[in-house]
């Protein structure tokens, strides 16, 4: 069978049995975290229920919570910027970096200027972006993408951080210690903080009601990026929105709990008005959101806190990896967001499922994820992207499946099927690298049902 | 109480045993079961893949043979899991109604909250691992599933224990998937083969003699790997062990 580019990749990560054995082992131990303090509130299924109710108010209200949102910012004195698609974002932050000849900016971690490919976008315009976030910098230094949106080096080792780091930032050849590696890259970010001209931020929750944006952190570089630059530029997907204090209150509860095991996130941040004598803007980004409000059957999509809760679960995405997705956020809620932006691109993501309904539990806004998988896997055959050995297979059972007699016929036969051709048994070789195949009986049920072998008499 | 006994496509044609002990103890407790002989598969493999639209004959057929029964159990979670939540809106979609989907049961769910079977009859001296399969679990609701904060419970581990000699086990990483998923195992058979592994050993390191689980399908990917590595740990459904005395 000719297999996706997930199952490809897939292969390849396995191959380093010890470095699979060891990832999912490392994600495994957060979603084990992560049940513990879930079970220490006994209120969690209540609380997943709410935040599911108030993510599906919000994204179903949007416009008028936008305008209530953005009202409310500006008279609170913040500038706020519309971008329908990513192109437009980047073209907006530039134009106020430049307005400001910025040549130097501090980002927090944010997702959405990953989706917008910010970062290059800058360095082409000849501004310098600095990741200061522990693991994007890590990144950043090694010039690769996250493979996780609230782990994004979870793949790296702590010698490859070593190593990486010796030769980026001159520490000790051969000195992997945590807190080492940690103190080096502080040293480094702290002079990049103190030489910025503009910080930029992502967004957690955006408060209509305020106005104001919200971001948790652990490290604190949010606040530090934004308390020593006088320009501030946060980018805010539309589905960041919500009502107000008492639904970030649900929220807020849950993000920590769900993402590290931890209540809290370090510092939960709360954006209102621009520092003295600077500027604070918030550019609303659509970048397909809006078409995603229209599809019934993913709209729920939208109530994403990205979390990466369902990453952590996956058996699939922590025996596979990150990089193994086509799309550049992974796991069950990637596959569904990679379909949503681009499915012909990112179709070969669906195989990635196994359809065991863990994510669907751990998800704190109860996201149907794996029922939206089922879902996509439908459309692959209008797309033109389905699998023609699965579609050959899936024919050949309709119809021996609707011929009752056919099948009982075959089930007779059925310890030959290994002698069949090959045409006839796809998957076989698949199946048999690592299973063996079960044997048929020699009678099956129905042979035993017929022959008056099953009743009583 | 009429009861249409369903036996998925591949069980009747692997595991008749499971099966006829299903029979068994529907007998023993006084239900009068049928097995209607036209019965083929429910079309979740086909759906699972993708192709809702050629499972779609296979409901009709389904909902045409079991129809007149008060229930309709089965010895697999999964399947039962695929007509009770998947039936009604395929069959809507051609404007048709699932008149099967709100009385299937799988066998263990059917003793424990139709029957309420609190006796079972032989004794089964040997410690299983038990295998909470996915869908039985997190579809049917048969277990608390590890990820959520309600009481625990099981309906499995409560019948087996109503068993004699029986020690039910389980292993860690409590309820994760084995990696059959139906074609998910031949399309992505390296992590397939790897979650069975991992599976199977979680299994094994609880020095039981058998795995043991409410879902053929689970038990037939497991059972592969346990003979293809040729490890000592035997298979068994539940029913069987529930069955022994019959």
């Amino acid at each position: 069978m000719s297999s996706t580019k997930h199952a490809q990749n897939a292969d390849v990560f396995q191959q380093n049995k010890e470095k699979a054995t060891w990832h999912d082992n490392a994600l495994w131990f957060v979603r084990e975290k992560r049940d513990r303090i879930s079970k220490t509130l006994p209120e969690w299924e209540e609380l997943r229920a709410l935040g599911e109710k108030i993510k599906l108010h919000s994204v179903s209200h949007l416009a008028s919570y936008l305008e209530q949102f953005a009202a409310n910012a500006e008279a609170n004195g913040v500038i706020v910027h519309w971008a329908k698609d990513a192109e437009e974002h980047n073209a907006i932050a530039t134009e106020i970096l430049q307005k400001h000849n910025a040549k130097k900016v501090v980002k927090s971690k944010s997702m959405l200027t990953e989706e917008c490919d910010l970062n290059h976008y800058l360095e082409a315009k000849g501004i310098e972006i600095i990741e200061s976030d522990l693991g994007e910098r890590i990144l950043q230094l090694n010039g690769t993408a996250p493979s996780h949106i609230v782990l994004p080096a979870i793949h790296m080792k702590r010698e490859e951080v070593g190593e990486l780091f010796s030769e980026k930032l001159n520490t000790e050849k051969g000195n992997s210690d945590p807190t080492y590696l940690t103190r080096a890259a502080r040293v480094s970010l702290r002079n990049d903080f103190l030489t910025a001209d503009a910080a930029m931020t992502g967004v957690n929750f955006g408060i209509a009601a305020t106005g104001e944006i919200v971001i948790c952190t652990n490290e604190g570089n949010a606040d530090m990026g934004t308390s020593l630059a006088k320009l501030h530029i946060a980018s805010m997907g539309l589905e960041k929105l919500i009502p107000d204090y008492e639904s970030l209150s649900v929220l807020t509860r849950l993000l920590a709990r769900s993402a590290t095991g931890q209540p809290t996130t370090t510092y939960t941040s709360h954006f209102r008005k621009p520092v003295e004598g600077g500027e604070f803007h918030i550019i609303l980004v659509d970048n397909g959101r809006s078409d995603i409000l229209s599809n019934e059957e993913h709209i729920k999509s939208l109530n994403c806190i990205r979390c990466g809760a369902c990453m952590n679960t996956c058996p699939v995405y922590r025996r596979s990896g990150g990089y193994s997705y086509t799309y550049f956020i992974p796991g069950p809620i990637g596959i569904n967001l990679g379909m949503l932006k681009d499915p012909v691109k990112h179709s070969e993501n669906l195989s990635a499922c196994s359809l065991c309904y863990s994510c669907n539990n751990v998800c704190p806004v109860k996201i149907d994820l794996a029922d939206q998988i089922y879902k996509w896997r439908q459309d692959l055959d209008s797309l033109g992207k389905a699998n023609s050995s699965k579609k050959l297979i899936s024919t050949g059972m309709q119809f021996l499946f609707t011929h009752p007699a056919l099948f009982r016929t075959s089930l007779k036969f059925s310890s030959l099927a290994k002698y069949a051709p090959r045409s006839l048994t796809f998957g076989l070789k698949e199946w048999e690298d690592g299973r063996s195949l079960p044997p048929f009986a020699k009678e099956s049920f129905t042979e035993m049902w017929k022959k008056g072998k099953v009743k009583k008499k | 109480m009429k009861v249409g006994l369903f036996v998925p496509c591949y069980v009747n044609a692997v595991y008749p045993e499971v099966a006829l002990a299903s029979y068994k103890l529907l007998t023993h407790f006084g239900v009068d079961v049928d097995y209607p002989v036209d019965q083929t598969c429910c079309g979740q493999p086909m759906a699972n893949a993708g192709f809702e639209g050629k499972a779609l004959p296979l409901a009709k057929q389904f909902n045409d043979l079991f129809e007149e029964f008060d229930y309709i159990v089965a010895p697999s979670g999964s399947c039962a899991g695929f007509v009770k939540d998947t039936y009604p809106r395929l069959m809507e979609k051609e404007g048709c109604t699932s008149k099967v989907s709100g009385k299937v049961y799988d066998l263990c769910e059917f003793l424990y909250d139709i029957l309420k079977v609190d006796k079972l009859p032989g004794k089964f001296p040997h410690k299983v691992s038990l295998h909470n399969s996915c869908h039985g679990l997190r579809e049917l609701k048969l277990g608390s599933a590890s990820e959520l904060n309600i009481k625990p419970y099981s309906k499995v581990k409560a019948l087996l224990n109503l068993v004699e000699g029986v020690k039910v086990v389980e292993p860690i990483r409590v309820d994760e998937c084995c990696g059959f998923g139906g074609m998910f195992s031949i399309e992505e058979p390296a992590i397939s083969i790897r979650m069975g592994n991992d599976r199977v050993n979680g299994h094994s390191d609880t020095e039981a003699e058998y795995i043991t689980g409410a879902d053929s399908s689970c038990l037939m990917h497991m059972g592969g790997i346990v003979d293809k590595n040729k490890m000592p740990i035997k298979m068994i459904h539940v029913v069987e062990i529930l069955a022994a005395g019959l």
